[in-house]
């Protein structure tokens, strides 16, 4: 059988990633050692996690704009969580997860059951939840969480542990997608909703459960993030929801549904990941890398849209 | 002799149509049954009555011998009812397999994963069964419409439908891909698969249906076996009601050529040419899908025609955007009044200005007090009811608003002016007076083209008619030669030269 995920996906962005990963192996000694590409996963970790929940919304005809302040909020919660109240691991960590699905929820019900557009029910949501960490935090950062948190974003041995997490999620959310008959309804009701209610599908479960899964990702990615920088920032991730948003559309998901995976999505974020690591290893500025990424970011999606309409009949 | 199904004495009313009036409409297992009828006759809500988009108001329908209730798609497709839209509804980034078994997949490990290799196997074996070589995991929307279709056969197949209501199968098929259709439809035919087959293309109809009946002004006025009935008796039947309506004709004075086109083509049409004359009204008709409104929307620069040329009085000139060709003298009225033609959330006065606007500029701010002249003018002279010019325009009735679309164009002071459908869903009254408007301006020597669908229109107000069918140029006939039978024949039934 063909791989159905590989066919859809854009063959373009693994192309790209290529490319750049050879353009920079040739321009700094240092791009190409194992070190610096775990490095590398390391830096898109907390983009990747974050970006294939929203792969999921946008897959499903929507979108979540909401994911950076859940990030912010679910990090802060648990960093909270453990230096304040003292919990353990576990049990903070679980709050944390379920304090983003819940969010996610919210974002789904006011969708599925409001009638509101996704992308104005998640920009209230970016609001609602970036007040909420500020709140919390009152507007300070949160440290103080101890070892066994910030292990989190630590390394064993040479492999950075958020890298492993951006990997397991990937691996989970590519099974989701492609393997069950949940995933194969996420692309139904974005490709065709009128289509999918007839063929029995519960389009607005599968709606719903597409933003809680978002808010899952955008939570566990606060946990990295929070942990890697031994403290939860109130006004960490923010403009991380358009750049999970690029990962998703570079890897070759539309914003009108149905289309997209998380193995572009994967490669979409470590395209960003390279792009910054490498042009940092060359010496350019940061001012002029968002030039540059938003150039190759326009470049990719119109040379897919170019494949496409060459593959396109009629 | 058994049915497959029987409606009997079905009525569905819309607020001010009656759709259906006492339909009774009967087919045989097992066969090809046509339906065929012109544009509005009712054919495709009788249809959605049986495949449960739509709920009659009177009558009963009869399934394998037993009376229903259909309630939804769902219920329809439980009897074994399935329907094939002319707009597809697959899924486009799914593949084949996927799409024929939606919502049906086979399952694997305690029902967590879909089993994909059983899905393919499933699909394969559907297409095989009626001889569709596609591969089950090619995605859909990289196949072909003709393909998509057969998806979406096997679908219905899967959902061990033994109805299946294609509507208007072949509008955008090729020569082979309908032969292709064709032979699929004996292949199910051959299975015991009931057909309802939708045209108006009578070629087909007699190439492929069993029985057909003919539908007109929403009552089913003939049924007969294929081998009983011609093309011209079909024809008759279905255009052949009594002239309710009175066409006032205005005697213009046809004068000089102003507009020639020669060799259009583009999208769905090729090879048109035609010429218009200061005051005239040519019509344009021909049946949905005959290409008329994309004729219209490349001479209008609105899509890109991709060959032919224009001679505006006797100077060649090249279509170019919209915007130039209104400068030349040029406008259009499109055929969806509300997608196409309305600012529904704004109001009367802006729907009617906003072409003129911008000539109205003075020192860089639109001059309002001569913009309320303007719409004043109109108002007044196309007798547009509306209670204020600052109601919003989606307040306004069908032909009052088709009335604003009008004036908009008029206040251009075009030379050729591009109705498509200018009466289509507006009262009678309405109809009369847009019909006077269009008079007037052809006494005052603009070239109107008029796109429609109605043949008692076509025959009562155009001073020629230009015949369309499948993107080409049927024939041309003069106002004494055009009569509804003699364009029906030209449009429907393949009488014209090709």
């Amino acid at each position: 059988m063909k791989n159905i995920g590989l066919t859809a996906a854009r063959y373009s962005t693994v192309l790209i990633l290529a490319g750049l990963v050879f353009l920079f192996s040739i321009a700094s000694q240092r791009f190409l050692s194992v070190s610096n590409l775990l490095n590398v996963v390391e830096q898109s970790a907390l983009l990747g996690i974050v970006a294939i929940g929203v792969t999921f919304t946008i897959i499903a005809g929507g979108i979540d704009l909401s994911v950076g302040s859940l990030v912010a909020f679910s990090g802060a919660l648990a960093a909270g969580f453990m230096a304040r109240n003292g919990l353990p691991l576990a049990p903070a960590l679980i709050l944390a997860i379920l304090a983003g699905a819940g969010l996610g929820l919210v974002n789904g019900f006011f969708i599925v059951k409001g009638g509101l557009q996704p992308f104005v029910a998640t920009l209230a949501m970016m609001a609602i939840a970036r007040g909420l960490t500020l709140i919390y935090t009152q507007g300070r950062p949160i440290s103080g969480m101890g070892e066994s948190f910030t292990f989190i974003g630590s390394t064993v041995g040479p492999v950075p542990i958020p890298a492993v997490i951006f990997v397991v999620v990937f691996v989970l959310s590519h099974i989701i997608l492609q393997r069950t008959p949940f995933g194969a309804y996420i692309y139904a009701v974005g490709g065709n909703e009128e289509t999918a209610r007839l063929a029995g599908i519960k389009v607005q479960w599968i709606k719903l459960s597409s933003y809680v899964l978002s808010g899952t990702t955008a939570a566990i990615g606060g946990i990295v993030l929070a942990a890697r920088l031994w403290s939860a920032q109130p006004q960490a991730a923010s403009g991380l929801e358009l750049q999970a948003i690029a990962a998703t559309v570079l890897g070759g998901a539309s914003l009108m549904g149905g289309a997209g995976t998380t193995v572009g999505t994967f490669a979409g974020a470590l395209i960003m990941g390279v792009l910054a690591n490498g042009l940092n290893l060359v010496g350019v500025s940061s001012y002029i890398q968002q030039v540059i990424t938003g150039t190759i970011f326009i470049l990719a999606v119109m040379l897919d849209m170019w494949t496409k309409r060459k593959q396109r009949p009629g | 002799m058994s049915y497959a199904l029987r409606m009997e004495g079905i009525h569905k009313r819309f607020p001010g149509v009656h759709a259906l009036n006492d339909v009774s409409f009967e087919v045989e297992s097992g066969a090809v049954h046509a339906l065929v009828g012109e544009n509005g006759a009712g054919k495709s809500t009788l249809m959605k009555l049986l495949s449960g988009s739509l709920a009659k108001d009177e009558g009963r329908i009869e399934i394998d011998g037993e009376e229903v209730e259909l309630k939804s798609p769902a219920d329809s497709q439980a009897r074994g009812v399935s329907m094939i839209y002319q707009e597809l509804t697959v899924i486009p980034y799914r593949s084949v397999a996927a799409n024929i078994l939606l919502g049906r997949e086979p399952r694997k490990a305690a029902g967590l994963f879909i089993d994909y290799h059983e899905l393919n196997r499933r699909a394969g074996e559907l297409l095989e069964r009626i001889d569709v070589h596609v591969d089950p995991t090619e995605i859909v929307g990289y196949l072909s419409i003709a393909q998509q279709q057969m998806v979406e056969v096997a679908k219905a197949l899967s959902l061990n439908a033994k109805t299946i209501i294609m509507d208007e199968p072949t509008s955008s098929l090729t020569d082979r891909e309908t032969d292709t259709l064709f032979r699929l439809i004996r292949e199910l035919k051959r299975q015991g698969i009931t057909i309802i087959y939708i045209s108006h293309r009578l070629e087909e109809v007699f190439d492929i249906a069993d029985a057909v009946t003919v539908l007109r002004d929403g009552k089913a006025v003939h049924t007969a076996a294929i081998s009983e009935i011609d093309s011209d008796t079909i024809v008759r039947m279905m255009v052949g009601r009594e002239l309710g309506e009175f066409f006032p004709k205005h005697n213009a004075e046809i004068s000089r050529t102003i507009l020639e086109v020669n060799g259009l083509s583009g999208g769905r049409f090729e090879d048109v040419s035609f010429s218009l004359r200061a005051g005239e009204i040519l019509g344009v008709s021909g049946l949905v899908g005959a290409g008329r409104s994309e004729m219209a929307r490349a001479l209008m620069g609105i899509d890109r025609a991709s060959g032919g040329s224009v001679t505006l009085r006797e100077k060649p000139i090249e279509i170019g955007s919209v915007r130039a060709m209104m400068r030349r003298g040029f406008a259009y009225v499109p055929e969806d009044r509300k997608e196409q033609g309305l600012f529904l959330r704004m109001s009367v006065r802006d729907n009617l200005v906003i072409s003129v606007m911008e000539r109205l500029f003075k020192a860089g701010l639109v001059r309002i007090q001569k913009l309320v002249d303007i719409a004043r003018t109109y108002e007044k002279r196309l007798r547009i009811q509306t209670p204020s010019l600052s109601q919003l325009v989606r307040n306004l009735s069908g032909g009052n608003q088709q009335k604003v679309i009008l004036a908009r164009c008029l206040a251009l002071n075009p030379e050729v002016l591009i109705l498509d459908e200018p009466t289509r869903g507006i009262d009678v009254g309405a109809k009369a007076e847009i019909h006077n408007i269009m008079g007037e301006l052809a006494e005052r020597g603009v070239g109107i083209i008029m796109i429609s669908s109605e043949l008692p229109e076509i025959v009562g107000v155009a001073d020629r008619v230009l015949v369309m069918r499948e993107g080409r140029v049927a024939g041309e006939l003069s106002r004494a030669e055009a009569t509804q039978d003699a364009i029906m024949q030209k449009a429907a039934a393949g009488g014209g030269e090709r």
